[in-house]
């Protein structure tokens, strides 16, 4: 593995997107409704090309010959560096668009921030991604809303939800030398200046879904570092993962 | 289309699924104009509780690949319609009355399409 700082950003980038795109992916056929199922879906294949824009970039930078794919799909759990939140499971479908909230609410001001980046390439993929995220966020906020200011059972479920989430909240806050690294070259903004923002949206979001949000700031990490993945991904790779393992270089 | 009552929650606790309810979200016809300067057209319908929230479907259901540039939603309820049963005699009438298709007319090649 390499140790290049801007190697280990581009695949936290990716692997936050190929990650939580797989997990949207498996509600392909099962969402509650026909609607929700078809926007689950093109949200997934937002993030799935997302991916491919940052992998793609790792793969470059690391000069090993590593594309896109094979990051991927020959990795195993101690290689990815996306965040413990977009690895837990899928839930409920207020679960899993509480996740999404969560996660989307970083994303978009991470990207906004990243349009400035240095790197034009970086900046490039930012941009447009940052299109397509703040449709997501737009979204996931108003089904948030929705279920949480709903039905008593509607509410109960995301409140759920979100004392189960929040805990892998601070992980996308908190920096590390890969971050410092970054920060100093001009790439992407220290994770830490994100939290003031990101918690006014949350709050407003939160408020007027009759959520409370958890008073407790714990929070869980291991996950962009690598260095301890919740039980999830593992199991979540043998599903992604099992083409390439099983037909290893298989094509169309 | 599917409504949220008759579907099952892939839930993470099993959640008793009680008697379905005999509202459900309202049915909205979307439109949707393809290109500057076209007018309209109806593309098909869906569920949606509100219609915000009917766009944001519209735009995921019917758009996306860049067919359109404007959605219009309208609740499918506030869509008067001319009923099947009187098709004879608000359509019949028109059959018989050739006189009012312009087909008697040569049409000179150098006008082109019409």
């Amino acid at each position: 593995m390499s140790t290049d700082p801007k190697f280990e950003f581009l695949c936290r980038m990716g692997d936050n997107a190929l990650v939580l795109g797989h997990r949207v992916s498996e509600w392909c056929g099962t969402a509650p409704v026909l609607e929700e199922d078809i926007a689950l879906a093109n949200m997934a294949l937002d993030l799935i090309g997302q991916t491919q824009l940052w992998l793609g970039m790792a793969g470059e930078v690391e000069g090993a010959g590593r594309d896109a794919d094979k990051l991927a799909f020959h990795r195993d759990v101690w290689d990815f560096r996306n965040v413990l939140l977009v690895e837990q499971p899928n839930g409920d479908f207020g679960q899993t668009m509480m996740r999404q909230f969560l996660f989307d609410a970083w994303h978009l001001a991470q990207l906004t921030a990243l349009i400035d980046s240095s790197d034009k390439e970086i900046a490039a993929i930012a941009e447009k991604s940052a299109k397509e995220v703040t449709y997501h966020l737009e979204r996931s906020s108003d089904t948030v809303i929705g279920l949480g200011d709903g039905t008593e059972e509607s509410h109960r479920r995301m409140q759920a939800a979100l004392d189960l989430l929040w805990p892998y909240v601070g992980e996308m806050f908190l920096g590390d030398d890969v971050d410092a690294a970054m920060k100093d070259a001009g790439i992407a903004p220290d994770p830490a200046i994100l939290r003031a923002g990101y918690d006014q949206l949350v709050g407003d979001t939160l408020a007027a879904a009759t959520l409370t949000k958890p008073e407790d700031d714990f929070a869980h990490r291991g996950g962009k570092s690598g260095a301890r993945h919740s039980e999830h991904l593992g199991h979540m790779l043998t599903q992604m993962q099992w083409l390439q393992r099983a037909y290893p270089d298989a094509t169309w | 289309m599917s409504s949220p009552e008759s579907s099952e929650y892939k839930g993470t606790e099993a959640a008793p699924h009680g008697k379905a309810r005999s509202t459900e979200w309202p049915l909205w016809e979307i439109f949707i104009r393809g290109q500057h300067g076209l007018s309209h057209r109806h593309v098909g319908s869906l569920h949606a509780a509100d219609a915000e929230m009917a766009i944001k479907n519209a735009r995921d259901v019917y758009t996306r690949r860049n067919e359109g540039v404007s959605i219009w939603a309208v609740e499918a309820s506030a869509i008067a319609a001319s009923s099947p049963e009187e098709k004879g005699a608000l359509y019949e009438p028109a059959n018989d009355k050739v006189y009012r298709h312009p087909t008697f007319f040569d049409i000179p090649d150098e006008v082109g399409a019409m």
